[in-house]
């Protein structure tokens, strides 16, 4: 069998699996969303603050740690797997924590990779509004948490932008989780690790329809950002 | 005692002296009008004004009380300040009116009712929904007044207002201003090269000319009688720096 036509094989059996709702297929893409969404979420949590914090504030070294985070956001995944992987291991400083193998594992490797895109697109975002901005806060009399308010709901389109970005690096990487997750079946594994084995398995059908699986949610989840971002030009949002 | 006043304030930046020395002190009340040709320092001492900025010597005080003695949120809780080229924020013009009262805590039912309010009175009842940005210059100098205005400030400080605008333009904020100073007792100071608008709208004028206060008088004497050369020149449209 040829390359073309175990392509067009498998985008039919891919079809058969997706309408018949394969229950190990669902499993592997709800565990999939789960981590990556929560990843996403908790990496939003800490790099929106930190970045608004970062751009706002003068401090030494704050080039040097731009320039880190921003290194940062290109953080090969086998590698932030690797480091997550030895801390959790049972010998590792959180080994007694037995997280090594476990959702909680794939979301905190995630999170490491998403944390630095989210965090590193606010700084930008924030850092690119005009200065007058803040200068009018100060003149209408805005308390530094209405200035941060304010201030975020301004760059809400980079912002928006940065999470688009984390959650494509998260649902797509397979190095880190494959590493801190095990790909064991029914548990830790999830759409980008079955991909592999079932593609070193020869199982080709399987691994298209994973793969367009994927692509669907990829696709779902950044149309809904995309629309909420074009949403937010005209939105009163406060 | 006067309600601003400003002693001996002096103000530079790398090093050139953009204001030196400058000294009056304004009513309760009062539409005082600052003129003087471009690069004479007349917005500055509007920053000084409103605390943007620290001067390098002497004092201003606000109702009686000094500056250095007050925090920079209380002074500003009671001067409203329209710069030249206003910012509007991303968000509808409602929003960009109704924050200066989110951020002194006003319930919501007051918010909506004030900023209404305020809409009719600078005709931008139909703009209400529409995103600021998208504002003509004189709908967003407008805006811009209208979120200064909104909270009541005793207070009103305004930077060019109507540089570039148009006629329309120009007798709304001109009559919204008059008005609020003599029904609100709004004292009010408006920065302007025009000569012409000051003849129209204030009480009292001040003339500044390379960071000096050159001339201060009721506006029908600084018209009619003005004491110092240069204010003459200035008034007859002659180049003065």
């Amino acid at each position: 069998m040829g390359g073309f036509e175990i392509i067009t094989d498998g985008l039919m059996k891919a079809l058969q699996i997706i309408i018949s709702g394969d229950p190990e297929i669902l499993a592997i893409t709800a565990l999939s969303l789960r981590v990556s969404l929560t990843a996403t979420i908790l990496g939003a949590l800490v790099g929106i603050p930190l970045g608004f914090l970062i751009a706002r504030s003068d401090f030494f070294g704050k080039s040097i740690i731009t320039t880190l985070i921003n290194t940062f956001m290109g953080l090969p995944p086998v590698a932030v797997g690797l480091v997550v992987y030895l801390f959790l291991s049972f010998s590792g400083p959180l080994g007694f924590l037995r997280l090594l193998y476990t959702p909680e594992a794939m979301i905190i490797a995630q999170m490491i990779l998403t944390f630095p895109i989210v965090c590193g697109i606010t700084i930008s975002s924030v850092m690119s509004l005009n200065p007058k901005l803040k200068e009018t806060l100060t003149s209408l009399g805005a308390s530094p948490f209405w200035e941060a308010r304010v201030l975020l709901n301004e760059s809400r389109l980079g912002l928006i932008t940065g999470i688009i970005a984390a959650f494509g690096g998260a649902i797509s990487e397979v190095g880190a989780i494959m590493m801190v997750g095990g790909n064991l079946l029914g548990y830790t594994r999830a759409l980008t690790t079955a991909i592999m084995l079932y593609t070193n398995m020869g199982e080709f059908a399987t691994a298209i329809a994973l793969g367009i699986i994927l692509l669907l949610i990829s696709f779902a989840v950044n149309l809904f950002l995309t629309i909420l971002q074009s949403r937010s030009k005209v939105k009163r949002t406060i | 005692m006067a309600f601003l006043s400003i002693q001996k304030v002096s103000k530079g930046y790398a090093g050139k002296l953009c204001l030196k020395n400058v000294t009056f002190q304004v009513e309760k009340g009062d539409l005082l009008t600052v003129v003087g040709p471009s690069g004479a320092g007349k917005t500055t001492l509007l920053r000084l004004i409103d605390r943007l900025e620290e001067p390098d010597a002497g004092e201003l005080s606000l109702d009686g009380k000094g500056y250095t003695s007050l925090a920079p949120q209380n002074i500003r809780s009671k001067i409203g300040m329209v710069f030249q080229n206003p910012v509007l924020f991303n968000t509808t013009v409602f929003n960009n009116i109704a924050y200066s009262l989110r951020f002194r805590g006003l319930p919501e039912e007051d918010t909506l009712r004030r900023v209404n309010s305020i809409l009719d009175v600078l005709r931008l009842s139909d703009t209400k929904e529409r995103r600021a940005l998208t504002l003509s210059g004189g709908e967003a100098q407008r805006v811009s007044l209208a979120r200064s205005l909104v909270y009541e400030p005793q207070l009103l400080l305004l930077d060019e207002p109507t540089a570039n605008l148009d006629p329309y333009n120009v007798s709304i904020i001109e009559e919204v201003l008059t008005n609020s100073n003599r029904e609100n007792d709004t004292t009010i100071i408006v920065v302007t090269h025009n000569i012409f608008q000051a003849k129209r709208i204030a009480k009292k004028v001040a003339f500044i000319l390379n960071g000096e206060l050159v001339e201060y008088g009721n506006t029908e004497e600084f018209f009619n009688n003005a004491q110092d050369q240069r204010t003459r020149s200035f008034i007859r449209g002659e180049m003065v720096c």
